[in-house]
């Protein structure tokens, strides 16, 4: 098992939360016929267009209210929707959605259990030119540490149109999901086998495992082509689900390769890499490597010299590859 | 079956009396919690849960029921005597208040089951926006069932509130009625020392809702303001209950420093005479 994935067109994962919401606001019956789901309730705050619920908006208006630049009211709104049986959706830009919001997430959403679907739009730091103030790189940190909440960060558009359906239509409790604002390669399938919960291997290798999450997936899997010519294998998984994160496809990853890199546009604290190290550290601990934001804020530029700037790259993903490798006991 | 409602004031005083006593022995009995505001809303309480919700303690979750939402979970204690009394649980239970594995969390909360709860709330500001999120469930669904949201003054102070006030009053909802504790006190002192809430009658209506003012513990002016809040149409409605903390128990009436404190066994008892004395 060797197959590569390949670049269908870039797009951005905002486009898949826009078409899986759309495609969660009507549900098809026995007989075929298209039906408007009722349950579905989307929320704007003023940026409906930018985060991708414009469509569902336009076509389903009598489920989607207008609440204007007042993100804590939203989340509230939001938790009184699901009190009554909706199916609330709230979307706006990550760092809002997020952070702005996380007292009234924590109590008015997590602590009652309530199925509310946060979107975080323009993730991490290929938002670019907007700069350090619209950089979402805590939230999956601030996200994951609540009880009750489930995490998703696909890794593609095509994987968050199906995200997106899920965190609606199956997952029970609060949802956040992020996506990014950036064209970035469009490679997994509409057909994938999509498991909220269970990270996807995406590449075999027995040398180094790199757990990647959002668009660093992309630059892992390149990674690992590119090392496969100097005969370094290394596992690609998808961690698509920050929480409740996959133990058992890391444990297993980390004894068999006994070397981890995790990747992320996020900060390396309390994202993924903390995330996988909370768990490998008490079942497997073995060297480890984390691509990430080094506790620093971002600044303007244009995504892929961001991702230059702070080594959020397929090279940076190859340096740590080839310096965890070292540090490996030996059995 | 709706739970039947007093319209007689004489016995709604006298309930709120047994709901009175009630908090001061199970606060006395916690060992800690908010005394001051649970006297001071046991009118409003017994007003609300005995003579105008429509609501049934054989079936608490019932659909066209109207729902109370609590923003200020501190008055928990209120909140769970009253309900007690109208006949959710037992009154026993009352002394397991703040108790490991009680149902009765120091602020409300869902996962421990107790019935009547709609929502777990305790950290200020958050009440109004569910309200209206379920206010607007009523609205897009044809239901008849309002939503009642009481606020405490010192609340008004978060900036989350006037958002929901904005919301509110955009989306129309006339079945949101809104009810301020307007005790005029807060942990530090007087709410106009700590940070000034006036003019708040006109704060409301600039953000376009009804205003209702009245005196939060007379049970007959309490009902008339609800049967008023209830024939507005297309604006939501709030009143401003003026209340005094520690109501009914004249040596603590009006003191902030009783805003969230318990009383010990003894001060319990001289609070349990002086309440009965004054009763007549």
């Amino acid at each position: 098992m060797s197959r590569r994935y390949v670049n269908h067109g870039d797009r951005p994962t905002k486009a898949g939360f826009g078409e899986g919401l759309l495609a969660s606001g009507k549900i098809v019956t026995a007989s075929g016929a298209k039906h408007r789901h009722p349950e579905v309730i989307a929320i704007g705050a003023d940026i409906t267009a930018s985060v991708g619920v414009d469509l569902f908006a336009e076509r389903f208006p009598k489920q989607f209210v207008s609440l204007g630049i007042a993100e804590q009211n939203c989340v509230g709104v939001a938790a009184g929707l699901a009190l009554e049986g909706k199916i609330p959706v709230f979307a706006t830009y990550g760092v809002f959605a997020a952070l702005r919001t996380t007292d009234q997430i924590r109590v008015s959403v997590c602590y009652n259990n309530l199925h509310v679907v946060i979107g975080g739009a323009h993730a991490g730091l290929s938002v670019g030119p907007d700069g350090a103030t619209h950089q979402s790189l805590e939230d999956l940190a601030v996200m994951r540490v609540l009880p009750n909440m489930t995490v998703l960060s696909p890794c593609d558009a095509t994987q968050t149109k199906i995200a997106t359906q899920h965190a609606i239509r199956q997952v029970q409790g609060p949802v956040y999901i992020r996506f990014g604002r950036a064209s970035m390669p469009d490679f997994t399938s509409e057909k994938q086998l999509f498991e909220v919960g269970k990270g996807q291997l995406l590449h075999p290798g027995k040398d180094v495992s790199i757990f990647a999450t959002g668009h660093m997936v992309w630059e892992a899997l390149q990674a690992a082509y590119l090392l496969m010519e100097e005969g370094i294998h290394a596992k690609v998984i998808n961690i698509h689900t920050i929480k409740p994160i996959d133990r058992d496809i890391m444990i297993q990853a980390a004894r068999e390769t006994r070397a981890v890199i995790t990747a992320e546009e996020h900060q390396v604290t309390g994202g993924l890499g903390s995330a996988v190290a909370e768990v490998l550290a008490e079942e497997c601990p073995v060297p480890m490597k984390f691509i990430g934001m080094p506790d620093c804020f971002g600044e303007s530029g244009q995504p892929n010299e961001l991702m230059n700037k702070y080594g959020l790259t397929r090279l940076a993903i190859i340096q740590a590859v080839k310096t965890v490798i070292t540090l490996k006991s030996k059995p | 079956m709706i739970h039947p409602k007093v319209h007689d004031p004489l016995l709604l005083k006298k309930i709120s009396l047994e709901i009175r006593r009630s908090v001061i022995t199970t606060l006395s009995i916690a060992g800690s919690g908010h005394l001051g505001a649970s006297l001071g809303l046991a009118d409003l309480f017994t007003c609300l849960y005995f003579s105008v919700l429509n609501h049934d303690p054989n079936d608490p979750k019932f659909p066209g029921r109207d729902r109370l939402i609590l923003s200020i979970g501190h008055v928990a204690p209120v909140l769970y005597t009253t309900l007690a009394h109208v006949g959710y649980f037992p009154e026993e239970e009352l002394t397991t208040l703040r108790k490991l594995g009680s149902r009765l969390q120091g602020h409300p909360g869902r996962e421990h089951n107790l019935p009547g709860l709609e929502l777990s709330a305790g950290s200020l500001g958050q009440g109004l926006s569910v309200s209206v999120g379920r206010a607007l469930v009523a609205k897009m669904d044809n239901e008849m069932w309002r939503v009642y949201c009481i606020l405490g003054d010192g609340e008004l102070q978060e900036g989350s509130v006037w958002e929901a006030s904005m919301a509110a009053a955009h989306l129309k909802l006339d079945n949101l009625i809104a009810i301020v504790d307007r005790n005029g006190v807060q942990i530090d002192g007087k709410t106009e020392k700590v940070m000034a809430l006036e003019p708040l009658k006109e704060k409301w209506r600039a953000f376009g809702w009804e205003v209702v003012e009245c005196d939060g513990n007379n049970h007959e002016d309490l009902l008339t303001s609800f049967h008023l809040a209830q024939q507005v149409t297309g604006k939501p409605v709030v009143i401003l209950a003026y209340t005094k903390m520690g109501k009914g128990v004249r040596s603590i009436e009006g003191d902030y420093h009783w805003h969230g404190k318990a009383p010990s066994n003894r001060e319990a008892a001289v609070f349990l005479k002086q309440l009965e004395e004054d009763a007549g």
